[in-house]
């Protein structure tokens, strides 16, 4: 099976490299566990598909070692790894049928025909290509050919890894439902490691055990999508996950409150007293959905002006500004929605403090 | 290792390529005496006096400037014909359009041996053998189409929906197809004039069978190299070498702007 | 895309039609006219119907050149085809080196027709042309202007030399318009590079492939001032081309009938091909989509 680790993996795609932004990938430092479902989630250009094609071996890196299992495979070129890779858009031989295709990945291994047709009919049937396989795959739409790319990667036996780079970018959005269900199927059956690339947070939490964030070459953060929701520990990631992101404001802390300029918010000792020892910018973190928004003044709320209110349905959106800063709450159906001032209170247990980016409590 | 293969065959490639213009090179370099005296790899005797001749004498430089006046005539219609008529292939349907396309990619094939005649006679009805004028407008039967044909492609890629907006915006035709539509296909426009410039730059049997002396090319005026010692060959080879110079500095200019044609998958 | 439909856009191709038609209805009719005439003396002819035609059709002379023709574009597409899609695969993808390779490569296509002649006269020749000397050297008497094998030999180098780098830049076109995650797809799936060859890159390129089958197949059929200029036709009539032959009877001999009925006979040969041709061009176009 496989449990892929990267130590200390950088990139650059530049010879000289002069600087860190001159890397696609800064010191990496990841493991996946055999038979996982994870998701790499990220911005476009954070460098998620040069972390997967330095998994699967299409690019090496310029400084790191990939390790299998505890072998160290840096060097070994793709087509002896263990991995399978599907693309953003379907790959396919367009000369060749359905079968051909599946069957050309062990063909090219020099399987023994019987045995290849054995494994192309199992795969077929997980995928539910049966029905195709005589056909030319040119012609087919573009969901049953992400299938069979799909499909090419799981004929070979001894597949332990299948990473996929933004696999569903070009199909039909009722059909990504469909396409989705399909790998999880393909999942709890055979067991293999997934590897799901994606910058589409809503792809990336309904796929996967296990997140890991990406941002401008760096992972920031590994968790289930409950932890990364709750526990941000770096600010892009409470940004980025959830809809709408969290709330930043930048902050002095004075005594056991936060400071956004004449506003005074306050937070409990354990965050004071951290907040006190503290070097860099402070930022105060808060989700909208955690964010109370009262008509009239409560104890511990501060005033803010409302800008707009947005009705979603089963909640509403309120945008508020705070001493000059937007913020956003979001509040259930049932409740009244303030006017034109609404009282805000960051509930201590719910507000994060950030320095620098980082989590500090 | 593949790469190195790769590199070894395209190098050799690339020599004998060079070989025969290298070879016209060193006779070039050379008086006629020198060259049929005695058999040498290298011009140690190099001498400029074939191109000092050219280059002095009206009766051969006269050629190239018909050339590069006919051919530079021949682009300016060719494009400025061509752009409307392929937009509207590439925007319109209309009445007979894929057979007029057709029609139009049969002169491309059209065995110029056939014209050579009906041309003479027809320009010459005209009045109007031996001018530059003739030899551009005759070209433009095969550039034209081809012509077309590349700009198609290339408007092609431009989708119609940004068109829709101009017009919208209330821009006139004119000014939408001047400002926004040729800026947008500026690889196109340059790949087409690329080949229009080429061939008619080589042809060679209309060239010479419309001109007489006023817009006689260079291509013609290289016969003229028999003297009573019979060919001059030092003199043929600097005329020759001085053929490919204007079509060599073209290519150089436009080699990035070719290159990344060929990156974009447009050519 | 989906077009307008206007019938005014027939004052777009106005100027295009003229030009054209000009250049190529205008001496058609003439040519028609001269085929089913004879003449003998300015404003004395008289109609002589498919007289000329019959002739020509029968006229051995143009058979063997017919013959001679498509062997030689038969042996220009053998060779170049292969030939040109070799070196587009060894020619690098990215940096300075692509600029410098298609200058080089394109080198040969800028030259005019008759210098091409020119070049390959001077460097065949025994006394003062390398190739010559070196073929003599190896004690082989090489004489393109004697032996019509020679001649042949002499020729197709001559050709080969000069257009392959057509076939060249058009199949390295194809070649650049693959996206890069089939390469990355077949390196996963354990691909050869002739596998890769076979089921990815040669069937891209389908459609530039077929534009030079095209192109190289009309031009080598219509082929006239190269070889004009290396043998002028000769020695005897070995290589006398079916273009090389109409020019001799039209332009030289003032045949104009037989000449008239050979030049609609030769047209309509090439229209016959190009029809073939275009109908596959379209098929392969409609097929390909990536």
């Amino acid at each position: 099976m496989a449990r892929i680790e990267l130590s200390e993996v950088s990139h650059s795609y530049y010879a000289k490299p002069k600087n860190e932004s001159d890397y696609a990938l800064k010191r990496i430092q990841a493991i996946w566990e055999d038979g996982g479902a994870y998701a790499l989630l990220g911005p476009s250009g954070c460098g998620k598909t040069t972390l997967l094609n330095v998994i699967s071996g299409l690019l090496t890196p310029s400084q790191g070692r990939v390790i299998y299992n505890g072998k160290d495979i840096t060097d070994l070129p793709p087509e002896e790894r263990n991995i399978a890779q599907v693309f953003q858009f379907p790959v396919l031989y367009d000369t060749m049928s359905v079968f051909d295709n599946l069957a050309f990945p062990l063909r090219n291994r020099g399987i023994k025909e019987n045995e290849v047709k054995k494994r192309v009919l199992d795969v077929a049937e997980i995928l539910d290509l049966i029905p195709f396989l005589k056909k030319r795959a040119a012609g087919l739409a573009a969901d049953a050919k992400q299938k069979i790319s799909l499909g090419r990667g799981l004929v070979r036996s001894d597949v332990a890894a299948v990473l996929f780079d933004e696999p569903l970018t070009v199909i039909d959005p009722h059909l990504k439902w469909h396409l989705r269900r399909k790998l999880k199927e393909v999942h709890e059956q055979l067991k293999l490691t997934l590897i799901y690339v994606t910058h589409d947070q809503v792809e990336a939490l309904t796929f996967a055990e296990q997140v890991l964030v990406m941002y401008e070459g760096e992972l920031v953060q590994t968790g289930t999508p409950q932890e990364l929701f709750e526990n941000p520990t770096h600010k892009f990631v409470g940004y980025f996950i959830g809809s709408p992101g969290m709330n930043f404001l930048s902050c002095n802390v004075d005594g056991n409150c936060a400071q956004v300029d004449s506003v005074s918010i306050v937070l409990n000792d354990e965050m004071a007293a951290k907040a006190s020892k503290a070097k860099g910018t402070l930022e105060l973190g808060i989700r909208p959905m955690y964010l109370e928004a009262h008509p009239q003044s409560v104890k511990g709320s501060v005033p803010a002006k409302v800008k707009s209110v947005e009705d979603q349905g089963s909640f509403k959106i309120l945008t508020v500004s705070l001493s000059g800063h937007t913020l956003r709450a979001k509040l259930p159906e049932s409740q009244t929605v303030p006017q034109n001032e609404a009282w805000l209170r960051f509930p201590t247990q719910r507000t994060k403090l950030f320095e620098d980016g980082h989590l500090i409590i | 290792m593949k790469a190195n293969k790769k590199t070894i065959g395209l190098l050799i490639y690339f020599g004998l390529i060079a070989l025969p213009i290298y070879w016209m090179l060193n006779m070039s370099l050379r008086t006629n005496a020198s060259i049929l005296g005695s058999f040498v790899l290298f011009p140690f005797d190099a001498t400029l006096r074939n191109y000092i001749k050219i280059f002095t004498d009206a009766s051969w430089y006269m050629g190239y400037v018909n050339s590069m006046i006919y051919v530079t005539i021949n682009v300016l219609i060719s494009l400025s014909v061509a752009l409307p008529a392929a937009y509207a292939f590439s925007r319109y349907r209309f009445l007979g359009d894929k057979h007029v396309f057709f029609w139009l990619l049969t002169n491309r094939m059209a065995p110029v041996a056939v014209f050579a005649l009906p041309f003479f006679q027809l320009y010459s009805t005209l009045g109007l053998l031996d001018t530059h004028l003739a030899v551009a407008l005759a070209h433009c039967l095969f550039n034209v189409p081809l012509a077309v044909w590349i700009l198609e492609g290339f408007m092609s890629g431009v989708p119609k929906e940004i068109d829709e907006t101009a017009f919208i915006d209330g821009y006139s035709f004119p000014r939408f197809f001047v400002t926004i539509f040729i800026p947008l296909i500026r690889a196109g426009v340059g790949v087409t004039a690329f080949f229009c410039f080429m061939f008619s730059w080589v042809e060679l049997l209309l060239a010479r069978t419309l001109t007489v002396t006023n817009a006689k090319p260079i291509g013609a005026i290289m016969t003229r190299t028999i003297s009573a010692t019979g060919l001059d060959y030092g003199l043929l080879s600097a005329a020759g070498i001085l053929t490919i110079v204007p079509g060599a500095l073209v290519i150089w200019f436009v080699r990035n702007h070719l290159a990344k044609g060929f990156a974009l998958g447009r050519v | 895309m989906e077009k307008w439909e206007n019938n005014k856009a027939w004052f777009l191709i106005l100027p295009v039609f003229i030009i054209v038609a000009f250049s190529s209805i205008i001496p058609l009719m003439t040519v028609v006219n001269y085929s089913i005439q004879d003449i003998w003396g300015p404003g004395q002819s008289v109609f002589v119907g498919t007289e000329w035609f019959r002739e020509m059709l029968a006229n051995k002379r143009l058979h063997d050149a017919l013959w001679r023709q498509f062997l030689f574009s038969g042996l220009v597409l053998l060779i170049e085809m292969p030939l040109g899609i070799l070196i587009a695969l060894a020619m690098p993808k990215k940096g300075w080196k692509v600029s410098a390779c298609l200058v080089i490569i394109a080198l040969p296509l800028l030259i005019p027709w008759n210098t091409i002649g020119t070049i390959w006269i001077i460097f065949t020749r025994p006394d003062i042309g390398l190739f010559g000397a070196a073929i003599n050297n190896l004690g082989i008497a090489f004489d393109h202007t004697a032996r019509p094998l020679d001649a042949w030999i002499t020729l197709m180098l001559m050709e080969v030399w000069h257009w392959t780098p057509l076939v060249t830049l058009l199949a390295y076109a194809g070649l650049r318009a693959i996206p890069e995650v089939y390469y990355q797809a077949a390196k996963i799936d354990g691909a050869s590079a002739w596998a890769t060859f076979r089921y990815i890159q040669l069937p891209k390129m389908r459609g530039v492939l077929t534009i030079a089958v095209l192109l190289r197949f009309m031009d080598s059929f219509l082929i006239y001032a190269e070889p004009f200029v290396l043998t002028g036709g000769g020695p005897g009539n070995s290589t006398t081309f079916l273009s090389i032959y109409l020019v001799k009877i039209a332009l030289l001999q003032f045949d104009l009938g037989p000449g008239g009925a050979f030049s609609l006979i030769y047209f309509l040969i090439v229209l016959l091909f190009s029809y073939l041709f275009y109908q596959v061009l379209q098929r392969a176009g409609k097929g390909e989509k990536v």
